[in-house]
């Protein structure tokens, strides 16, 4: 087992960075009147190991007793039947899924399928009735169609069934649903609570940490636990005993990434364009989000360039990035985006060296 | 209601007025409808405004107020975005629900009763234009038997000829006074205690949203305890606290790059929300003393532009970055365009 997955926390008491948010949680489930709850915050800062431990602290340790079911609902869209699979986690008590992955047609999981489960109360062995927890994962990338149809739902369900809704950014949510819950924002692990995980570790793994070794991987994280245990295991891959200065070698892709404006910083023309829309290609096909290509593209050229051009950069970065969510071939305004650099980059180079 | 229901559910829903008097600050359309239940007469309605005025809470509580709970079943149709509502549904559904004759107007169980039936179409605003335009037919071959509620946020997203069949009613966001006696009410049924500089923060901070301040206030009661300050709501209101924006905009002021892009990322990895970033950067430049009203226009263009593109679905890091980039070519009087740009 990875070492992110053996030392997740598996109950509210023993979570080590969000100690106070861990609290917070247990004191509100504490009562069977516990309102819908809307986890947010960045990627890897730990939402999912909470709501766990949150599912686990509602329910005792049958919540982590799970099966895992690919199924497929046959549901009547009026004219015409459509299938739709979807992945789901579920206990006893409750369901976990990811409506946003079946993509355009996601309202239908909300309107058929969530408000199916929502219906449905469970009652125990003493037939008394209790609620079911359905855990929505990803809801920031729920169409707005969908967002409209958990309205009412979350309303006139509350008694027999509780939402946990997890997502990045809240600000993709729609106002009437974030009306609807709690929200709970979950930050990202500071490089120091990063580096007390990473010693609990060490210490677990018998392993011998040199002074200011963890820091360094903290420091190279961008501040995801997530990153920082997998890189940490990786190093102990890769050379053990730990020395202070050992390489924390960066993602595969991301080293792609430095190639790339390595590339377009030293030539700016048709023909290195064009080289670069195959390492473009690259990416996309190895699954990197292009959001994620582009803002690290960004990341880098800000690294080197001349502070004059930053904010020119950082603009058109902005703005390719809003016309690829908006059309839908994010190769075009990957490209876009280099082929305005090139051209501006050009342009400084001479007004500035003739 | 059975007690266990009662006790599970979660407050916003425990204090939903179940009759229109109890419905606070919205006294037109209580008006209206209070004249209906002695009358029975009630013309096509369409209720909008900000979510949590209370719409959905008028409509169910006039239904249920109308036929009581036993013919409320076979009286009442409630739509909503959670059912599919495309043409085809839209007319089979109705179709079939209002082409059941309903009995004369008799007074049943001391309920009015009257002899039409309603069909609630909520969150109305969600419906595509088609499905709106195949239900003016309906409404009209279906007028002598049924009323139909429209509920919506925007009332621009009604097509013009659903919205002129209908009386049109404003739910307005709820003032502080209205807000703050509801809340006491809510206090002193669950035994809590909030001062007044807490009610005032309350209330600020869901503005004029009803269900938001319940569920503050439960969220807080919850893990502060009984007796609740200013500050712990705050903290389960998602609002960013002051300093943040203060240093993202110290950051822009001193004109280094770097440092405003470090500010950025903070904020980023703190998980606040950029739109609720946006709005609070937004109050405190439009009040603040040392920025001269063109500095102002040029950052508040630009704030707005970010906050459609967020609506659009855009990164958010990348486009508080472009607005802080802006923002500090404003206050250090950088030229507005671009230098290379060609
Ligand atoms: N005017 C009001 N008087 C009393 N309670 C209210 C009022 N408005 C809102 N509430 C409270 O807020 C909750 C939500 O109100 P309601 O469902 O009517 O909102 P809505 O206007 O339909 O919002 P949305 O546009 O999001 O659907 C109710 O359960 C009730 O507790
Ligand atoms: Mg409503």
């Amino acid at each position: 087992m990875l070492w992110v997955d053996k030392y997740r926390p598996k109950t509210l008491d023993q979570v080590i960075v969000h100690e106070d948010a861990a609290q917070n949680l247990k004191k509100l489930v504490s009562e069977q009147d516990c309102p819908h709850l809307l986890f947010y915050g960045p990627s890897g800062s730990g939402k999912k190991t909470l709501v766990m431990a949150l599912l686990r602290q509602m329910f005792g340790s049958s919540s982590e007793k799970v099966k895992v079911e690919n199924k497929t609902w046959k549901i009547d869209a009026g004219t015409r039947n459509i299938d739709i699979e979807l992945t789901t986690l579920s206990s006893t008590h409750h369901v976990e899924m990811n409506p946003s992955d079946v993509g355009f047609q996601d309202r239908y999981v909300v309107q058929e399928i969530i408000k199916e489960m929502a219906k449905n109360r469970p009652i125990d062995t003493k037939g008394k009735k209790g609620f079911k927890v359905l855990v929505l994962n990803e809801v920031d990338k729920l169409s707005r169609e969908a967002q409209h149809s958990l309205r009412r739902t979350m309303e006139k369900y509350s008694a027999s069934c509780r939402l946990i809704l997890c997502c990045n950014s809240s600000s993709k949510v729609t106002e009437a649903i974030r009306s609807r819950c709690l929200n709970i924002r979950i930050n990202a692990p500071t490089e120091d609570q990063i580096v007390k995980v990473l010693e609990f570790i060490a210490k677990k793994e018998g392993l011998q940490l040199p002074a200011g070794f963890a820091a360094r991987v903290a420091e190279k994280s961008n501040r995801s636990l997530r990153r920082a245990i997998l890189s940490f295991e990786t190093c102990r891959v890769q050379q053990y005993p730990f020395t202070i200065n050992q390489v924390i070698s960066p993602m595969d892709w991301e080293e792609y990434i430095s190639e790339i404006v390595s590339d377009i910083m030293k030539e700016q023309s048709p023909k290195r364009l064009f080289q670069v829309r195959g390492k473009l290609y690259e990416l996309l096909i190895n699954c990197i989000p292009p959001e994620i290509i582009l803002k690290r593209l960004l990341h880098e050229l800000l690294r080197k360039l001349d502070a004059e051009l930053k904010h020119e950069v950082c603009h058109w970065a902005a703005y390719y990035e809003h016309r690829m969510r908006l059309g839908q071939k994010a190769i075009f305004h990957l490209e876009a985006f280099i082929a305005k650099f090139m051209s501006i980059y050009k342009a400084f180079l001479i007004a500035t060296f003739g | 209601m059975a007690p266990i229901l009662q006790s599970s559910q979660p407050w916003v829903e425990k204090y939903r007025p179940k009759q229109v008097k109890d419905v606070a600050h919205q006294d037109e359309v209580v008006r209206v409808l209070t004249n209906t239940l002695e009358t029975a007469n009630c013309p096509h309605m369409l209720f909008y405004g900000p979510p949590g005025t209370g719409k959905t809470t008028t409509a169910l509580a006039i239904a249920h107020q109308l036929y009581g709970p036993e013919l409320y079943k076979s009286r009442v149709l409630e739509l909503n975005a959670s059912d599919d509502r495309g043409i085809n549904v839209v007319r089979t559904k109705i179709k079939d629900f209002a082409a059941v004759a309903v009995g004369s107007g008799q007074r049943q169980g001391g309920y009015p009763c009257p002899p039409y039936k309603i069909i609630i179409l909520d969150e109305a605003d969600s419906m595509t234009e088609d499905a709106q335009n195949a239900l003016r037919r309906t409404m009209e071959t279906y007028s002598k038997v049924t009323r139909f509620f429209f509920i919506c946020n925007y009332i621009s997203r009604i097509i013009e000829p659903l919205a002129s069949r209908c009386a049109k009613f404003r739910f307005k966001p709820l003032s502080e006074e209205i807000m703050i006696s509801r809340i006491l009410h809510i206090c002193k049924e669950e035994g809590l205690n909030l001062d007044a500089e807490a009610l005032s923060t309350l209330s600020t901070i869901s503005q004029g949203d009803l269900r938001r301040a319940i569920t503050y206030l439960q969220g807080a009661a919850r893990l502060f305890g009984s007796s609740i300050t200013s500050k712990d709501l705050i903290s389960v209101s998602g609002v960013i606290p002051q300093e943040v924006v203060g240093a993202l905009l110290a950051a822009c002021k001193s004109g280094n790059f770097d440092l405003a892009n470090k500010e950025v990322n903070n904020v980023i990895a703190e998980g606040y929300p950029v739109s609720q970033m946006l709005s609070q950067l937004f109050e405190v430049v439009v009040e603040a003393d040392d920025i001269s009203d063109e500095q102002k226009a040029r950052i508040c263009k630009r704030l707005g532009a970010a906050d459609k593109c967020l609506v659009d679905g855009a990164d958010e890091y990348l486009q508080l970055l472009d607005v802080a980039s802006n923002t500090m070519r404003a206050l250090c009087n950088m030229p507005q365009e671009f230098s290379y740009e060609t």
